[in-house]
């Protein structure tokens, strides 16, 4: 195989793997820049995942999965919701707790339903489960060098939440940047006081936000084992949830951004997949876990101001307390 | 930030609302338990029952308690300072590296309390050193330290399994582990202790360090209640405002706090390695990091509360074992939702019941408002 086409391949294995980031960090970008920091998206996907997989094994349908999951991730995130704003908790705890509850569930639940060991069954590709798309003429271009391999490896053949994630980013960014809807939920998450004195409901826009949240969350979980893989196994989001914060981190809450955090971390993640040590010639050995470790690493640097700073919103974390 | 919430007498702040949070936690573990067809009093039954119910069983729960005395004085040092440390799960993981280089080095040669002391300190330091960077980059780089910690958990996890497939594995070996070590870093077990009761130890791990968590709790609260770098630690967790007005000098105090922090995840590590494997090997913690988060919440950090609400986790622990071999619908992984119950019901909605609380002690409710105890910066 030559170069070109293993690099395409790796490419391609980028996209599939960034995907369930670029959903879950978009997620996160609705709730944090309204001022509401969630480090429960790893808990929400995984619940997501689980219901998403179930519903789909049940019902025989991938919609009626991409549905179940969406519906469990946003009670989820009303949980937090009513945690962190209706009762002023401490954001972070709440965002634990999620995790933990959301870890420990689908497991129990997945075996008292499906005795497979907290699996769910495997879904057939017909009908259940998301297949690849194949984009028009991705055949009969294929042979054409360099741009028939492009397109039909790696623009042509994924599921369609694959386009729908990419087609969320620019979404978002018109959300947040374009709309009245958008502008007020960036000011809650900067000054919610005034927000206030505007007569907006604080409660109610961060409601809604961490809604958007629970939306994007269930379609990464349903990502995962709906379309991804073919079913849901115990703790199949392995993390990704807080590699999508810290994509959201290193995006510094921007949208396309975003994008590109997640596409160089699942970039990272392929590379470290398709070759188990990375040889540096004459020098060392690139050992793998280190390019496991560098999301987190880079995530760290950054967050210490050595390559630009990230400003998180101003009122993130904090409880809203109208004056009274 | 204002929290408009009376104050209320300390044993309602301290005992009762705790009690009543852990009350609703465990409900709702038993909906779940309802959910999959179980009969939850039957659970309790045989959670208590596999807990205390043999000499083994309370071993193992004391076993595992040790592990959460240590987390969760590391998750309640940070709190008063105002810091949430979630990186105690990282600090333990790599404080075992300091308890191998400890132990690999003087098992052949010393008598096992001369290795559990230099274990205890090279644990402690390692622990510590994993919690500098991100309470440096916090005190002066304005990094968030939750997130900072987390992402250590993570690139302890890289590390870990880097070094115990590689450098530190004996050589022929296909075990991710060091090599087993010798008599000079095993601990003693406290068999004694439980069987002083009337009851036999086979094989529960329960071993000498439990004695030292203790020193460790006891520790904590002459630091935190009876020094001066306590005092200082409290005001800045009190008001960072008021303690750099009073000459604070909150950097040096970010990073000593969370040096102690990380120093007592780090010694976690001697119960598991040098206590029970005897051997450094992959995932030991198991989650003991993220049980001191609920068991720092439940005891309010305070030491009289932790070591009570870490023996109620080992009994979860082993009791849960005890379930879910006499329940075929329920695992070991029921242990992680009521956990995850009690941090939300006992952590992040711990007002919830407070204002009816205040309301039924309706006079004392007059009194001037208190700041919330959640720790947020």
């Amino acid at each position: 195989m030559g170069a070109l086409e293993t690099f395409i391949l790796i490419l391609d294995s980028t996209v599939r793997l960034s995907i369930p980031l670029m959903f879950a960090a978009l997620a996160g970008l609705y709730s944090e820049r309204a001022g509401i920091f969630d480090i429960g998206l790893e808990g929400k996907m995984l619940a997501a995942a689980f219901a998403g997989a179930a519903a789909a094994a049940v019902y025989g349908s991938a919609w009626i999965g991409l549905f179940f999951a969406v519906m469990v991730s946003i009670g989820l995130a009303l949980v937090h919701g009513f945690a962190s704003i209706t009762h002023r908790g401490n954001q972070i705890v709440s965002g634990v707790a999620i995790n933990f509850i959301a870890a420990g569930t689908t497991v129990i639940l997945g075996q008292a339903w499906f005795r497979q060991g907290g699996r769910t069954p495997p879904l057939s590709a017909d009908g259940s489960r998301f297949t690849a798309i194949e984009l028009p003429f991705a055949e009969a271009i294929s042979g054409v060098p360099v741009v028939g391999l492009v397109y039909s490896e790696l623009i042509s053949g994924h599921s369609i939440l694959v386009y729908l994630a990419f087609l969320a980013v620019p979404f978002t960014w018109w959300v947040l940047f374009r709309t009245r809807f958008g502008l007020r939920l960036r000011a809650v998450g900067e000054n919610p006081g005034a927000v206030d004195t505007a007569g907006i409901s604080v409660t109610w826009l961060r409601y809604r936000a961490v809604i958007c949240t629970g939306i994007l969350c269930g379609f990464a979980g349903a990502y995962l084992s709906v379309a991804q893989n073919a079913g849901f196994v115990k703790d199949m989001t392995a993390g990704k949830g807080f590699i999508a914060l810290a994509a959201l981190i290193f995006a510094k809450w921007k949208p396309v951004n975003v994008m590109f955090a997640c596409l160089l971390f699942g970039f990272l993640d392929a590379v470290a997949i398709r070759f188990a040590g990375i040889e540096i010639p004459g020098l060392f050995e690139v050992p793998p876990q280190f390019m496991q470790a560098l999301p987190y690493i880079l995530t760290v640097v950054l967050l210490a101001g050595f390559i630009g700073r990230a400003i998180p919103p101003k009122a993130g974390g904090q409880p809203y307390v109208k004056e009274r | 930030m204002a929290a408009p919430y009376a104050k209320l007498p300390g044993w309602v702040d301290y005992g009762l609302i705790p009690l009543i949070n852990l009350v609703v936690a465990f409900l709702v573990a038993g909906l779940v338990v309802l959910l999959v067809g179980e009969n939850p009093l039957r659970a309790a039954a045989l959670l208590v029952q596999g807990a205390f119910g043999s000499g083994d069983g309370i071993g193992y729960t004391l076993f595992y308690a040790t592990n959460f005395i240590f987390t969760g004085l590391c998750v309640a040092v940070a709190f008063h300072c105002g810091l949430f440390n979630i990186g105690g799960e990282g600090q333990a993981y790599v404080g075992g590296l300091g308890v191998a280089i400890a132990a690999l080095t003087l098992d052949t040669v010393a008598p096992w309390w001369i290795t559990l002391i230099a274990a205890t300190v090279m644990s402690g330091l390692v622990g510590a050193a994993w919690a500098f960077i991100p309470a440096y980059f916090q005190a002066r780089r304005g990094s968030h330290i939750v997130i900072t910690t987390i992402m250590f958990n993570f690139i302890a996890a890289s590390l870990m399994v880097y070094l115990l497939v590689g450098p530190l594995k004996p050589l022929g070996s296909q075990v991710p582990a060091t090599r087993d070590f010798a008599e000079g870093a095993q601990l003693p077990r406290l068999d004694w202790l439980i069987e002083m009761f009337g009851m036999n130890v086979r094989s529960a791990p329960f071993n000498v360090t439990f004695l030292l968590a203790l020193a460790a709790a006891f520790g904590v609260w002459v630091l935190i209640w009876r020094t001066r770098l306590g005092y200082e630690i409290r005001t800045m967790g009190f008001s960072p405002t008021a303690a750099r007005y009073a000459g604070v000098r909150d950097t040096r105090i970010i990073v000593v706090t969370m040096l102690i922090s990380g120093a007592l995840a780090g010694m976690m590590a001697l119960n598991p390695v040098m206590g029970d494997q005897e051997r450094l090997q992959l995932d030991f913690v198991t989650g003991a990091g993220f049980v001191g988060i609920a068991v720092a919440l439940i005891g309010r950090s305070h030491p009289a509360g932790i070591v009570p609400a870490a023996i109620l986790f080992g009994m979860l622990y082993q009791g849960g074992a005890e379930i879910a071999f006499e329940m075929p619908n329920i695992s070991r992984d029921m242990i992680v939702i009521i956990q995850g119950l009690v941090i939300l019901f006992a952590g992040a909605l711990e007002h919830m019941f407070r204002p009816a609380i205040a309301r039924a002690f309706g006079g004392l409710a007059e009194g001037r408002p208190k700041p919330s105890a959640a720790v947020t910066r």
